[in-house]
């Protein structure tokens, strides 16, 4: 953009935080209360008119930044900010009510599951005049011609064929043109796409980025585009931004993220993706495991028990010992196990994250050795490095790991990472 | 091609005819507007420890094909012509024997885990469940040993064994549902979509685990999925479903890089993959299977479409390196039919409007 870009919607320091009850008993005993920290210290600006993707896997916290940047979800701290064009800056984390639902008029969002979205007893004509009903914008023959406008532009003509029809008559690809022309019939200027094509066969996608591109440069909307597709998104946006989480791990222009992934998260999404290329094989060198329970993530780096080039800092603990043992014990036999299991004894309390962790029943040399015999099966294994001394402790051993450092986003050239890699 | 090759063994004694034969092979249900044919006339073979990708568009047939072929239809189904698994006639089966095949000899992995395990079971209950259900006299430490080892090969540690589903990731869950399938060493297995619930880490995960499937267990694997990157890097063959029909299959690598059937390509370049440049598609819809086009199924979409295709049903022919495709524009273009002016000139095209896209 040659002129300097002009924010729409300003997201600082933002976080949700959301409640976990736990059972009846531990609720009486007034334990359990966990809180998953959803979004968890987001920055971002968005720039009117461009597409801004938000790329992660589920439990990553995308969905819900979306639903907080309409002001859908209690924000826990930080703020959102829409620049109004005419009434300025205006907090959308701190709306409620009837001044929430103003809003709508300036910011839509396009969810997932189209099947979803819709009424099943509302026809088409209902539901995507339904806005202008209930904001009292529209009426009679005012709510009919908008609505057939709103159906044309989205594809969805000749207009007739579909006003009478209810969300069962229409096929999937069609459902999301209604629950898009339902979205911009206010005239939005911002509009949140959760996945919109996700739910879609490979052979409609393509028609509904294209719809979204159309109506972009048609209407002059500003696109938030949450995905976990990193392909389309690729094609689809202007700059993108990495979660895990809760957290953005990387963010930057599009062409540069995917030229040059930072972030060892970024590196591994795109060699996961699986490209239709005949000449590819399995990606073997993946990170292991799933995405950690946000209620208690990992110490440091939260990527670092899944990350490929992880280093002495990234925040080794007591649960990535854990997992290193029981990996361990997939490559053994059942005797093995079966021994092995006796000398190191209960794994249960490794699972509250601890710098120094004790660990083993059978005797201090023998867990020694056998840690020693983990080593050496896997030397490349950066858990390792984060070693920092193993000092026999009774009939086991404790072993220190260097503190970690939780890396905050900091520039890398055209981009923003969070990772030790990038000082 | 031929039943001879049932019976044909290599040196080593080893049968290496193909685990699982399909010839004109029918599915279809009936509904109160007339019968859905999902999977009309269909033939292939598999041979062991190969991975076949079948892939299409919702509705083309794919998932009931996965389910015929095991005879997990639901009531008001029927199936027609050839089944051979491992030299049986399967559609001459009573339904109990049938019955006793799936699980022990034939294996189903789903799309969602969580649905598939009882949540108030034990891992090691379901491992013994599964194993009593065919060898009621089977050992305890048998059941344990057994299970161990096939929960080792998916990388679940051994002190899960005693965990509750739960207790579980998304991707670990999948595991648990392999090697529930695993366990009994069946020859043969159908996986739906079994990464379409997963984040692309973990579906790479999985993709890895089910390619590797031939090391330890020798499986073939029939597997359905949408997604033509998973086909690419997992299977050694791929058929390309449309409208109840196998369009084109063969070697997934020559399929890929020279597909003969105007639907593969266009699949394959209406797929969003991180070298795409411009968006593409395919005009209009899958057709409603109770009453599909005449002659080739696909020619009021396809951009080849000659006045042949709306008149004569392509044939199914051999194009070489492997791949078999019914398509008159392919015939034409490997030189293998000759058709009259007539017959090749382009079909004048009614247009596709959005109004009847999928």
């Amino acid at each position: 953009m040659p002129t300097k870009p002009e924010p729409v919607l300003d997201i600082r320091d933002l976080v949700v935080h959301f409640q976990l009850q736990g059972g009846a008993l531990s609720r009486l005993l007034g334990l359990g209360v966990r809180t998953v920290k959803a979004v968890d210290g987001v920055n971002l600006t968005l720039a009117r008119g461009e597409v801004l993707g938000v790329v992660g896997e589920s439990g990553s916290g995308k969905t819900t930044l979306g639903r907080a940047l309409l002001g859908l979800v209690a924000t826990t701290d930080g703020e959102v900010v829409y620049h109004d064009r005419e009434r300025g800056e205006r907090r959308v984390s701190h709306m409620r009510g009837r001044e929430l639902r103003q809003l709508r008029t300036d910011l839509q969002m396009v969810f997932q599951d189209p099947h979803a979205a819709l009424n099943p007893s509302m026809t088409i004509e209902e539901a995507v005049g339904h806005p202008l009903v209930i904001h009292g914008i529209a009426k009679g023959d005012e709510l009919r011609r908008r609505v057939g406008e709103a159906l044309e532009r989205v594809g969805l003509a000749p207009v007739e064929r579909f006003l009478s029809k209810y969300p069962s008559d229409l096929s999937g690809g069609q459902k999301q043109r209604a629950v898009i022309a339902r979205a911009i019939i206010l005239d939005p200027e911002v509009l949140v796409a959760d996945e919109p094509v996700s739910m879609l066969d490979m052979s409609v996608r393509a028609k509904i980025l294209q719809l979204m591109l159309d109506l972009k440069t048609d209407l002059g909307l500003t696109y938030v585009y949450i995905t976990h597709d990193l392909a389309s998104a690729k094609y689809f946006c202007d700059r993108i931004a990495i979660m895990y989480l809760g957290r953005v791990v990387e963010v930057g222009p599009t062409e540069e993220v995917f030229a040059n992934p930072r972030h060892p998260y970024t590196k591994a999404l795109l060699k996961a993706i699986p490209e239709p290329d005949p000449e590819r094989m399995v990606p073997r060198d993946l990170p292991r495991g799933e995405i950690p329970d946000a209620a208690v993530p990992p110490l440091g780096c939260s990527f670092h028990p899944r990350c490929p080039e992880a280093t002495s800092i990234c925040g080794w603990e007591s649960r990535d010992l854990r997992a290193l043992i029981e990996e361990h014990w997939t490559r053994g036999s059942a005797e093995t196990y079966a021994r092995e299991r006796d000398l190191v004894g209960d794994l249960e309390h490794l699972d509250r994250p601890d710098t120094r962790p004790r660990v083993g029943a059978g005797g201090a040399l023998e867990v020694r050795g056998l840690l020693a015999e983990m080593r050496a099966e896997d030397p490349d294994e950066p858990l390792w490095l984060g070693v920092d001394a193993i000092d026999d402790d009774g009939d086991g051993v404790r072993v220190s790991f260097h503190p970690g450092e939780d890396p905050q986003l900091r520039a890398a050239g055209d981009v923003d990472v969070a990772c030790v890699l990038y000082p | 091609m031929t039943p001879i090759e049932l019976e044909e063994q290599d040196a080593t004694g080893v049968d290496r005819g193909p685990v699982l034969e399909a010839r004109d092979l029918r599915v279809w249900y009936g509904t109160d507007r007339g019968p859905v044919r999902a999977v009309d006339g269909v033939s292939f073979e598999l041979r062991r420890g190969e991975i076949l990708g079948l892939v299409g568009e919702s509705g083309c047939g794919k998932s009931t094909l996965g389910r015929g072929l095991l005879g997990l239809l639901p009531d008001g189904a029927a199936r027609d012509g050839e089944l051979r698994f491992q030299g049986r006639d399967m559609l001459a089966l009573k339904p109990r024997e049938q019955h006793a095949l799936r699980g022990r000899d034939l294996g189903m992995i789903f799309q969602e885990p969580l649905t598939r395990l009882n949540p108030l079971m034990r891992i090691s209950e379901h491992f013994s469940e599964t194993l009593r259900t065919h060898d009621k006299s089977i050992s305890k430490a048998e059941i344990e040993r057994r299970s161990l080892d096939v929960l080792r090969v998916m990388g679940i540690p051994p002190t899960r064994f005693r965990a509750y589903p739960h207790e579980f990731s998304g991707g670990m869950r999948q595991r648990l549902m392999i090697a529930l399938t695993l366990v009994m060493r069946p020859a043969f297995v159908v996986a739906d979509e079994p990464t379409t619930a997963l984040d692309v880490l973990v579906e790479a995960q999985i993709i890895r685990i089910l390619h590797d499937l031939r090391r330890e267990y020798d499986t073939s694997l029939l597997l359905i999925t949408h997604n033509l990157g998973i086909i690419a890097e997992a299977c050694d063959r791929v058929a390309v479903m449309y409208a109840g029909e196998i369009v084109e299959i063969g070697e997934a690598r020559e399929v890929f890089s020279r597909p003969r059937h105007p639907y593969t390509r266009e699949l394959l370049r209406s797929t969003i993959s991180l070298r795409t440049t411009g968006l593409n598609y395919i005009e209009g819809a899958p057709p409603d299977l109770v009453d599909p086009p005449p002659a080739c199924r696909f020619h009021p979409r396809c951009p080849d479409a000659m006045n042949v295709c709306a008149q004569r049903h392509p044939v199914d022919r051999d194009h070489g390196a492997g791949t078999r495709a019914a398509c008159w524009a392919a015939d034409v273009a490997q030189g293998l039919v000759k058709l009259d002016d007539r017959e090749a000139a382009p079909l004048p095209r009614g247009e596709i409007s959005v109004a009847d896209e999928a």
